[in-house]
């Protein structure tokens, strides 16, 4: 599904991400991890496209398409969906308009009729259902006034809403507290299907203790270091990243 | 002065003063007229060096040659079928977003000034009177009112309307008199070459009057250029209510300069609107607000969305006089292209006006780089147990907003769109007919669609 490859970017001259390789496939789940500063967070907004982010080497593939050529709205209509580490705030624009116009203009791109008043309703219903949303919330301006937790679980409602292939989860566990972290993780684990994968960004095994993954990936100055399986992220938990950076450079 | 002298506008203005002044009414009429063409010669049109038109180069647009007549006689079969057709094709931009919700407006239609009953649907007689200006002469209230809300010291534009305005209309609303729905005023211009046009309106709502009013401009779409220079004088009675609605929308070569003064009693209300789209080249608004009275509220709520090199002025100023005064301004603007606009926001609280409550805010974002806004709030405050405020942003879009709504499959367009029409929500949420916030929005979202 998603092929990266060789993968160099960075911001403003600096690079951060230097060489990076991942194969994702359908159903997949993969964790990524590494301490402070490793790329995790660059890696998310390259894959969606975040404007100050230079891309000057490698290439990235969604099956078999370009990502690297489309806008960050393309993306997300080829299925890629980016769990934000700080969603943003929007006064203003309601919380269910935003979806209902992603959700058409994603239709829109593959060629569906919109989607009517009526099906938008009960499909939101279903949706809040699954995923334990808050209905209040759900008719608010877009994460206006929202605490962290109901952050997080809004990004957790939409990716829900918008089906993506691809939701790269950018530490959705951080400011979480442990019953928020449970409810999201549900949410995780019920959208979980052999059509569409994840990426999961975390600093913490404890998020992959309720999403269990199929790999776990160790980031470290740009680099995929070392790759295992959900063992290797209780072995990071015990005994930190220096071990790894030592074998790294071994 | 002696350049404005030389300038064809300023030459055919005296010429046609010296003829309107010999046709006009009554001699205090007279009188009144050339008191104002006085002032208007020692003043001539303002210059950058006038501190009140720092940042409005108003010269340019008066370099044109405009005639001073327009069409005033009956319209021919012909142009009364294009002023039907503009009419028609306005209604349907703006009462489809009335449909189902709203049983519609009254509707007031004038060409070029004079009233044309046939394409009007006018209330009862007993809810409001609508007059030509030219016609309300010997009305008392026009005697009691006319001439005396607007400020023309200092005020060249405004002293040149007193001295030679065309017409316009005389709107009044009995005592006690409710008006049930909205009256929609489409002003509809049409000019055989470009013109100077100058109406003249006065509205008096007695007292526990309420009325609703939405103005429109329309035009046809000729290149011809056309400068309209209005005033308009409001007495707002004792416990009387009016919300006054006003939508510029236009086209280029089209140039406004409007003053729009109030004249307020005890437990009234005036709430104005105004709201800028692109089209028009300039747009200069001046309003002003007197509360002369005690225990009573005015809400200014603004809004202006601007594109190509488009220039949008608001003049505010709010004079609170007497005690326990109300009011509230809040502004916004929009900037996209090479656009400018221009907040100057007064407010005066005299030295009886205790307990007065008065704030201003304006917020302005600009889309472009070579957009820019010069905003001026001022407060000067006599008495000393008010509570008073004001503040004015400048921004740039939110970057990061943008990028969320795009990476959820939404495109540029529809996400700047989205964001504005969120930035502009303080100001539409204020409109209280639900079908011209729909309309409104609407206009934004088709500019934001092609423009930004």
């Amino acid at each position: 599904m998603l092929s990266i490859k060789d993968l160099h970017a960075g911001v403003e001259e600096k690079e951060i991400l230097k060489g990076l390789n991942l194969e994702v496939k359908p159903g997949e789940v993969h964790a990524i991890m590494g301490p402070n500063g490793a790329g995790k967070s660059s890696l998310a907004s390259v894959l969606s496209g975040r404007p100050n982010y230079e891309v000057t080497g490698g290439s990235i593939t969604l099956d078999g398409k370009n990502l690297l050529d489309m806008s960050p709205e393309d993306r997300a209509r080829e299925g890629v969906f980016l769990a934000f580490q700080y969603p943003i705030e929007i006064p203003g624009v309601s919380n269910i308009n935003f979806l209902r116009t992603a959700l058409n203009e994603i239709r829109a791109y593959r060629g569906e009729e919109p989607m009517s008043a009526k099906e938008f309703l009960a499909l939101s219903k279903e949706k809040q259902k699954l995923v334990e949303f808050d209905a209040k919330l759900v008719n608010r301006s877009l994460n206006e006034g929202f605490s962290g937790g109901e952050k997080k679980r809004n990004e957790i409602f939409q990716l829900a809403m918008l089906e993506p292939k691809l939701a790269i989860l950018d530490e959705t566990d951080s400011g979480l507290d442990i019953d928020a972290l449970r409810i999201v993780s549900r949410g995780v684990n019920k959208l979980r299907s052999d059509k569409n994968a994840f990426i999961i960004i975390t600093h913490y095994q404890r998020l992959l203790d309720y999403i269990v993954p199929d790999f776990v990936h160790v980031l470290s100055d740009g680099r995929i270091v070392k790759t295992g399986d959900k063992n290797l992220a209780l072995e990071l938990e015990e005994k930190g990243y220096d071990w790894i950076r030592e074998e790294a450079v071994r | 002065m002696i350049n404005q002298l030389e300038t064809p506008l300023y030459e055919s203005i005296a010429a046609k003063f010296e003829i309107a002044s010999l046709q006009s009414g009554d001699e205090q009429l007279r009188k009144l007229r050339r008191d104002a063409f006085e002032l208007f010669k020692s003043l001539g049109f303002p210059s950058i060096r006038n501190e009140e038109w720092k940042y409005t180069n108003v010269q340019p647009f008066l370099k044109e040659h405009y005639e001073l007549e327009v069409i005033r006689q009956e319209l021919s079969a012909e142009e009364f079928d294009k002023t039907a057709a503009l009419v028609a094709a306005h209604l349907e931009d703006v009462q489809h977003s009335l449909k189902g919700a709203h049983k519609g407006a009254y509707r007031l239609v004038t060409v070029n000034g004079r009233i044309n009953e046939r394409l009007s649907v006018l209330p009862d007689e007993s809810a409001v009177r609508i007059l030509p200006f030219s016609a309300a002469e010997h009305e008392p209230a026009f005697a009691r009112y006319f001439g005396k809300i607007a400020t023309l010291k200092d005020n060249a534009f405004a002293a040149l309307n007193t001295a030679l305005y065309n017409d316009g209309l005389y709107i009044e609303a009995p005592a006690k008199a409710v008006l049930d729905r909205p009256l929609h005023i489409i002003n509809v211009l049409l000019a055989g070459a470009n013109v100077f046009v100058q109406p003249r309106h006065l509205f008096v709502l007695q007292p526990h009057a309420s009325m609703e009013v939405i103005e429109t401009t329309i035009t046809d779409q000729d290149q011809q250029h056309i400068f309209v220079n209005s005033v308009t004088e409001i007495a707002v009675g004792e416990n009387a209510r009016f919300h006054h609605y006003d939508i510029q929308t236009g086209r280029k070569g089209m140039r406004f300069v409007q003053r729009v003064e109030a004249l307020q009693s005890r437990h009234s209300n005036y709430s104005n609107y105004t709201f800028t789209l692109p089209g028009a080249d300039f747009v200069r608004n001046n309003l002003a607000i007197h509360l002369n009275d005690a225990d009573l509220e005015s809400h200014l709520y603004g809004l202006y969305l601007t594109a190509g090199s488009q220039l949008a002025d608001n003049h505010t100023e709010v004079h609170h006089k007497m005690p326990r005064g109300e009011s509230n301004q809040l502004y916004k603007g929009v900037l996209l292209d090479q656009s400018k606009a221009v907040f100057n926001g007064k407010i005066f609280v005299y030295e009886d006006a205790q307990k007065t409550n008065a704030f201003q805010q304006s917020n302005n974002i600009l889309f472009s780089d070579k957009a820019s806004v010069n905003a001026k709030p001022q407060l000067e405050i006599f008495a000393d147990d008010v509570k008073c405020s004001h503040g004015t942003t400048i921004g740039q879009i939110n970057k990061d907003a943008l990028f969320y709504l795009q990476s959820r499959g939404i495109s540029e367009a529809a996400a700047k769109n989205m964001m504005v029409n969120a930035f502009a929500f303080d100001v539409t949420e204020k409109i209280k007919i639900p079908a011209l916030r729909t309309y409104l929005e609407r206009l934004i979202t088709a500019h934001m669609e092609t423009g930004a």
